[in-house]
């Protein structure tokens, strides 16, 4: 009994020390965001921050794009075999640009950002600290978090969102596509019905402030992830699996608490 | 010693979690000359380093530069003390994005308003003193160990700093490139009159540049001298480490159970149950 009731103490205490682990990561995360993202960059740091542009964004362009097309495609085919039994197939453009600007673009870009862009920027600062380099930059009399850890999270904050409208444009050009060339919806129906019913700040305008929101936690969470790694190759590659885990875990969670407080009338 | 002391550690502890690394360590380290700092692997050679350059603080005791307490400096003041000083890391710690050149100037470039011309002109004559100017456009990637190492040793002097520790600057080095290293850090000492701190376990090479050595032990230091005072110290800590005994004060065995019992014991156990 006694020793039961022990096991039960020493399981509330397990429990209690992780809770402070968790908020313990969390403080130093959010200390680390501060002191990172917050300052004025010099002029090298505008060159720093085009150079992570062209990794972080440009590199993520194709995949995003490709992955946009198809779904718009898709969105497209779906939707026209169930609208078309109600006879309301003219609605096709307002569908596929409703779900795109509202929902797809910003959630489908963010996980693709993570795994893409994401994943790479943990493995790379994760192996610069496990090759000394951020250290030996400190002893060099410069600081890490302005040389390396800001540019990066500038760059993230600024390509998803782009990214996100690439996204949203390239599937509704693949919905046109299926739609009105290959399914035979009457093109004008198709624009005209996406022009009436979509309303640019509340759909265009909730989708980027949605894609902004994403942008920041999955750079972030990618930065920290590599920034606060175990220096070692299977820390490296822990912290890599962490990035994509919780960078998804958190876009999917923020989608909802966003849209109920954006659509659901909350 | 009637040398003027660059470097005073003073009654310094340090520990990591429950583990205590060194109990009270005094040293001083005097200007313009080679001071090594030795110990078997573990004994918190490269910690050591990291507190002289401020990147971890010690629990009790203080660290002197040039007469500032490191660890009472402000960051800005401890990052303008950082420019005065160079540190070789063990793995040469090359920024992999920038070719050899590019490393070698990233100190210039974050530090001075040099013009592109006169970082050239620096960046080369650093290279050349580690006999690697036609390496210049390497990448990291394309280097041995070996020159990976001298390259990091031209960036750490490209500021022209007045100390420069090195973290076990021979490990994992061949007989040729460790032959180049040791010449370079005397010849380094001597040209430039920096003052060197060298954290080695490599007892023939170190010994054969090191002008003052201290010897770590069970985080406290267990001997010091010269050379040749060293080589000559009957303590058996400083002797099994010299002469690299396999057996004495270190064990040779991880502590365990005697052997008897943990064998026999075991089949007793085995044959009861």
């Amino acid at each position: 009994m006694q020793s039961r009731f022990q096991q039960g103490v020493d399981q509330i205490a397990r429990l209690g020390r992780k809770g402070c682990d968790v908020m313990e990561a969390l403080g130093r995360a959010g200390l680390f965001l501060a002191q990172s993202a917050v300052g004025v960059p010099s002029r090298e740091g505008w060159y720093l921050w085009l150079r992570q542009m062209h990794f972080v964004g440009v590199l993520s362009l194709a995949i995003v794009l490709v992955s946009g097309l198809f779904i718009g495609m898709v969105l497209a085919l779906q939707g026209y075999t169930i609208l078309v039994d109600f006879g309301a197939e003219q609605a096709l453009g307002q569908m596929v640009a409703l779900s795109l600007l509202r929902e797809l673009a910003p959630v489908v870009a963010a996980l693709l950002f993570a795994g893409r862009a994401g994943s790479a920027l943990t493995a790379e600062i994760g192996l610069m600290k496990a090759t000394e380099q951020l250290t030996s930059m400190e002893m060099i009399g410069v600081d890490p978090l302005r040389r390396v850890i800001a540019p990066r999270l500038w760059a993230g904050f600024v390509a998803l969102p782009i990214l996100t409208v690439g996204f949203g444009v390239v599937g509704i050009w693949g919905g046109y596509l299926v739609g009105v060339e290959w399914l035979g919806v009457f093109e004008g129906s198709y624009w005209s019905n996406m022009q009436a019913s979509v309303s640019f700040v509340s759909d265009v305008g909730n989708g980027i402030i949605k894609s902004l929101v994403f942008a920041v936690v999955v750079t972030w969470i990618a930065v920290f992830q590599g920034y606060d790694l175990v220096p070692t190759s299977e820390g490296i590659s822990r912290a890599t699996t962490r990035t994509v885990v919780y960078s998804s875990l958190a876009v999917l969670g923020l989608d909802f608490v966003l849209t109920a407080v954006m659509f659901g009338g909350l | 010693m009637t040398d003027v002391p660059f470097i005073e550690i003073e009654d310094v502890h340090f520990s990591r979690g429950s583990h205590e690394i060194f109990r009270g360590i005094n040293m001083v380290i005097p200007q313009g000359k080679v001071t090594a700092i030795m110990g078997p692997s573990g004994t918190g050679k490269t910690t050591l380093l990291k507190l002289i350059g401020g990147q971890l603080t010690p629990d009790r005791g203080r660290i002197i530069v040039d007469g500032q307490d490191v660890h009472r400096l402000s960051r800005k003041a401890l990052f303008t003390l950082r420019k005065r000083m160079g540190m070789l890391f063990q793995s040469g710690a090359l920024f992999s994005d920038l070719d050899v050149f590019e490393n070698v100037a990233f100190p210039l470039r974050v530090h001075t308003d040099l013009s592109d011309v006169m970082i050239r002109d620096l960046v080369l004559l650093k290279l050349e003193a580690v006999g690697l100017r036609g390496a210049r456009h390497l990448t990291p990637a394309e280097l041995s160990g070996g020159m990976a190492r001298r390259v990091a040793l031209a960036r750490a002097i490209a500021l022209d700093p007045e100390l420069i520790l090195y973290d076990e600057p021979f490990v994992g080095q061949d007989p040729i490139s460790m032959g180049v290293l040791v010449q370079l850090i005397k010849r380094l000492n001597q040209a430039l009159e920096l003052t060197s701190v060298v954290v080695s376990h490599d007892i023939k090479e170190t010994l054969s540049i090191a002008d003052y050595l201290y010897l770590l032990a069970d985080g406290q230091v267990v001997a010091e001298g010269t050379p040749h005072t060293l080589n000559a110290n009957q303590d058996p800590r400083v002797s099994q480490f010299v002469h690299g005994e396999p057996d004495g004060p270190v064990p040779f065995h991880y502590p365990a159970e005697t052997l008897y019992r943990d064998i026999l014991g075991q089949a007793t156990a085995t044959r009861a149950g």
